[in-house]
């Protein structure tokens, strides 16, 4: 590590380097940037992770598959159910085990809502790095409370979910719940709604974010950025679409794309999804069939996980996570361990383009550009 | 579009905010912090945080028999159970010790899902700290043990259908008068 | 009824002149003189820190109502006791001072940024016969004096010996001295209808029937107005233009490396900025004192508080501005507007009220016009989204 409070001369102007946290209010976490700059002008940025390296891959390959879940919850604890999901659907996968109906479509609502959870907690904390004094973060999770009280209600925990089994899911959505999500959902447009009048078209926001850290679909695609950051770019790839995974290929939704790639972008291709979201909620409430929420050949092993062995063989698993294509990698010897563990994650993915965002603007820029990427350290460290 | 409309648009949401929040309730846009230690929220009854024990009559009754499922199947491996020995030396089917360690446990809920007895579940206290140290959450068996009658409380319907399920066992046991064998799943 | 409000309206004063008087009796006549400095500013010190500790309660209580949540609420009834709290918090906290720091210019950036701040209250005309030192260059002390604050700023930053304080001190002076411009020349417009530079001539100005005749209710009153108190927003380091104190980005700016009273004092002094330049856009535009019915001195502080809950109102609701994006703003879109604005100014003297007041709306709306044509950076680009399958 060079000694970061010496400035030194490239292409003979004096550079500054300048250490962006593991402590500072805008990385999101022990994030850290090493930042040159030239007067206010970034000319360098070197991101530094692992602070909050759990050694989570390792732990996994002790433990039971079931006793996984949990754990997957910590990955990315801003939306813990598309973690559990995308950890389930591997499994399920690696063992060929069928979803009941009922249980497919309680998945589809659990995780729509945490995307809405997750979308508006990244716009609120983006925009607070902006400089909007916590107004836009304290509206949003105003809402979000409601979805969190919900998750409380069915999961048991307002974060850490744990929500998902092989097979199906823990627990079932009451007509109560049902009718609390409808309620929600009735109310989230006027919420949006007022949200978007708030900031969205704001003269100060639009100077702060158009046209600030565009990232060009070629290099999107060659870095292999998935999510909203890549659609923001205007490529149109959304694995809820590509893959069709659980029962997505039922609903009638659209995938936002913007044409920039700016942080605006990234901003408004997040509040349009919340608003796709809503409605494959919509759809998913009028359609959701009576039935089992547990496969039959797993309920045995819920008192029972070590009995739990999927056969030798491996698989890979991805859903389309708030923040991009989250997969996970399981190679099974037929222990009740998994043999080999592994988690694709897209917060870590899409960090590796922040440089080339951020080059040749403003120390300003940097910070909103990272909270444009959404990156979760939970996730990206793991 | 005026130039200087959005700003004006926006300072008008804050101001509706702001004079709703004298008003309004709490979903319509009125305040909607609550005031913690003098009010509380409603917990739901599937919250989960911390697991304790039940017994049925006296508090050295519990329902635990220390088969130690709980504690192999414990992701964080925060319970330590010993099982206790009657006066021949023979195992009794009781837990001698049954620690938890309030400071690792991750509140996943797997213990309660794994009990075979119906023994361990999940609390809704969450107020544990202490200044002692984390020594001071590694509770023992006296310390977790609740009636039967605070986890109806707490959690009226789980407790419910728990006390109903046990009731039917019971009634079947003494019908059958031999135990079933272990089922064996594969 | 008449006698109770100019007894109510005057009693500061009256009660000045009789402590005076009283003295007077028994003790020689300097003494007497320097007894009425003295009152005068122990009032304005005591008044002071006063006023920034309960403008800290109000910004946080407003604040929390624009964010649906109640302010502080805890310390006394409404948490009226909540400012005293955090004195006692922050005199009793440890001070901690960076090994390689510059101690005494560390020492020292703290104090003197306050001294301008309570200096700048001279000036202040709080009522009627209310101004401590009716000086008759009031307006141009007043910007002499505020524009000692980069000063101090920057001894804080440097002597820090952090790079966030730096840049925060270096973002600072180009602020401050920027703004400082436009600020002047929006006021000169005032200046020029009340052919004075004392402040409480500009206010005596404005009197006319029911004391209503201020120079916001004229074209160039308004802009003039309303430029002043943007760059007032500005010069007191308030959102949306903290960049000095960014806290997303610069941790606190150019106080990062403050801690207990040394940190209060740089608090202090933002805020005893802000009601004084809020009391200077009273003072200058809104009429001052000058109101019907209530007592001068009740009007100088409603208009004054009002000013500063829109202040605090902006920063509930605004992000922050870049630092390229904030200086074009004073150079490109703020300075222009003010020298036609003392254009129309010269104008309207010249001219009768309703044709003066089409023809000044004219230019002005032209002037905008122009502006937001030469300065696309600040407009928002339309954007449309595609909905892809």
């Amino acid at each position: 590590m060079p000694n970061i409070i010496e400035t030194k001369k490239l292409d003979g102007s004096d550079i500054l380097e300048i250490n962006f946290g593991p402590q500072h209010p805008s990385t999101h976490g022990v994030f850290r940037m090493i930042v040159q700059t030239e007067g206010e002008k970034i000319r360098g940025l070197r991101p530094i992770f692992g602070y909050l390296h759990r050694n989570h891959e390792q732990i996994a390959e002790n433990l039971p598959y079931a006793a996984i879940m949990p754990y997957t919850d910590r990955l990315d604890y801003v939306n813990a159910l598309a973690n559990n999901f995308g950890y389930a659907l591997t499994v399920e996968k690696l063992a060929s085990l069928e979803v009941p109906e009922r249980a497919e479509y309680l998945r589809v609502i659990m995780a729509e809502l945490a995307r809405i959870v997750n979308h508006i907690t990244v716009i609120g904390f983006m925009l607070n790095d902006l400089g909007a004094f916590f107004t836009p973060l304290l509206y949003a999770f105003r809402e979000r409370e409601r979805i969190l009280d919900l998750f409380e209600e069915v999961t048991g925990s307002r974060l850490m979910n744990n929500y998902f089994r092989f097979g199906g899911v823990k627990r079932d959505l009451t007509a109560l719940h049902l009718a609390t999500i409808h309620q929600i959902v009735a109310k989230f447009p006027a919420f949006l709604e007022e949200f978007e009048t708030l900031l969205s078209k704001n003269e100060i926001l639009c100077m702060r974010c158009q046209n600030v850290g565009v990232l060009s679909p070629e290099t999107a695609t060659n870095a292999g950025i998935t999510g909203p950051v890549l659609r923001a770019s205007g490529v149109n790839y959304d694995i809820r679409k590509v893959d069709g995974y659980s029962i997505y290929h039922r609903f009638d939704f659209k995938i936002p794309l913007g044409k920039k790639g700016d942080v605006y972008d990234r901003y408004y291709v997040r509040i349009l999804e919340i608003r796709e979201s809503l409605k494959i909620l919509e759809q998913a409430l009028a359609k959701i069939p009576q039935g089992e929420i547990l496969n039959k050949k797993t309920v045995p092993f819920i008192k029972m996980p070590r009995n739990f062995k999927p056969p030798v063989g491996e698989a890979y698993g991805r859903v389309e996570s708030p923040k991009g294509e989250l997969g996970f990698y399981v190679v099974s010897d037929g222990t009740p361990q998994p043999w080999r563990y592994h988690v694709r994650a897209p917060s870590l993915i899409n960090l590796t383009v922040l440089e080339e965002m951020c080059l040749g603007q403003k120390i300003a820029d940097a910070i909103i550009i990272l909270g444009s990427i959404d990156i979760v350290l939970g996730e990206t460290d793991r | 579009m005026i130039f200087g409309a959005g700003v004006f648009k926006g300072m008008m949401v804050t101001l509706k905010n702001f004079l709703t929040s004298y008003y309004r309730d709490r979903d319509n846009g009125g305040i909607f912090t609550v005031q913690y230690p003098e009010e509380r929220e409603k917990l739901a009854e599937n919250y989960r945080n911390l697991p304790f024990l039940v017994y049925d009559g006296a508090p050295d009754q519990i329902r635990c028999v220390a088969c130690g499922i709980c504690e192999r199947e414990c992701p964080p491996k925060c319970i330590h159970i010993e099982m206790a020995t009657d006066a021949a030396g023979k195992p009794a089917r009781k837990p001698a010790v049954f620690d938890i360690d309030y400071s690792l446990c991750m509140n996943c809920g797997i213990c309660e899902e794994v009990c075979p007895f119906d023994s361990i579940y999940m609390d809704h206290t969450f107020e544990i700290t202490s200044q002692a140290g984390p020594r001071s959450l590694i509770r023992g068996k006296e310390a977790l043990a609740r009636s039967n009658d605070y986890f109806r409380k707490i959690r009226p319907a789980m407790a419910a259908a728990v006390d109903q399920k046990r009731k039917t066992a019971e009634d079947k046991k003494k019908a059958a008068a031999t135990p079933p064998p272990p089922q064996e799943i594969k | 009824m008449e006698n109770i409000g100019s007894f109510i309206d005057m009693i500061f004063v009256t009660a000045k002149a009789w402590i005076l008087a009283l003295l007077g009796q028994f003790l020689p006549v300097w003494i007497v003189v320097l007894a009425s400095i003295v009152i005068s500013g122990v009032a304005i010190l005591c008044l002071g820190p006063v006023i920034m500790m309960y403008l800290t309660l109000l910004e946080r209580k407003v604040i929390g109502r624009i964010q649906n949540r109640y302010g502080p609420n805890r310390v006394g009834i409404w948490g009226l006791l909540q400012p005293i709290a955090d004195g006692i918090k922050m005199f009793t906290k440890e001070d901690i001072v960076p090994a390689n720091a510059d101690k005494l210019i560390h020492l020292l950036a703290p104090i003197m940024t306050v001294v301008p701040a309570l200096m700048i209250f001279v000036v202040v005309p709080f009522g009627r016969q209310m101004t401590a030192a009716d000086l008759n260059i009031g307006f141009l002390y007043f910007i002499a004096v505020s524009s000692i604050t980069i000063l101090p700023i920057f001894m804080a930053s440097w002597s820090s010996r952090n790079k966030y304080s730096l840049l925060g001190g270096m973002r600072t002076a180009a602020q401050l001295i920027s703004y400082e411009v436009p600020m002047t020349l929006a006021a000169v417009p005032a200046i020029m209808m009340s052919q004075s530079l004392s402040t409480n001539t500009i206010v005596l100005t404005q009197a006319g029937s029911f004391g209503l005749n201020w120079f916001i209710f004229t074209p160039w009153g308004i802009v003039g107005f309303i430029v002043f108190f943007l760059c007032a927003t500005a010069e007191c380091n308030r959102p949306p233009f903290d960049l000095p104190e960014a806290e997303s980005e610069l941790v606190a700016g150019f106080h990062t490396e403050y801690s207990g009273m040394k940190f209060a004092l740089f608090y202090m002094a933002e805020y005893m900025n802000a009601f004084t330049l809020c009391g200077i856009a009273a003072t200058l535009f809104l009429g001052g004192w000058q109101g019907p019915f209530l007592p001068s001195w009740v009007w100088f502080f409603g208009k004054t508080l009002a000013l500063i809950c829109i202040m605090i109102w902006f920063r509930g609701t605004f992000p922050r501005f870049r630092v390229d994006h904030l200086m074009a703003f004073a150079w490109k879109f703020l300075l222009p507007l003010t020298l036609v604005n003392i254009l129309l100014t010269a104008l309207w003297q010249f001219t009768s009220a309703s044709a003066a007041w089409l023809f000044s709306i004219m230019i002005l709306a032209a002037m905008l016009y122009m502006l937001v044509k030469l300065n696309r950076v600040f407009v928002p680009e339309k954007r449309n989204y595609v909905l892809a399958d």
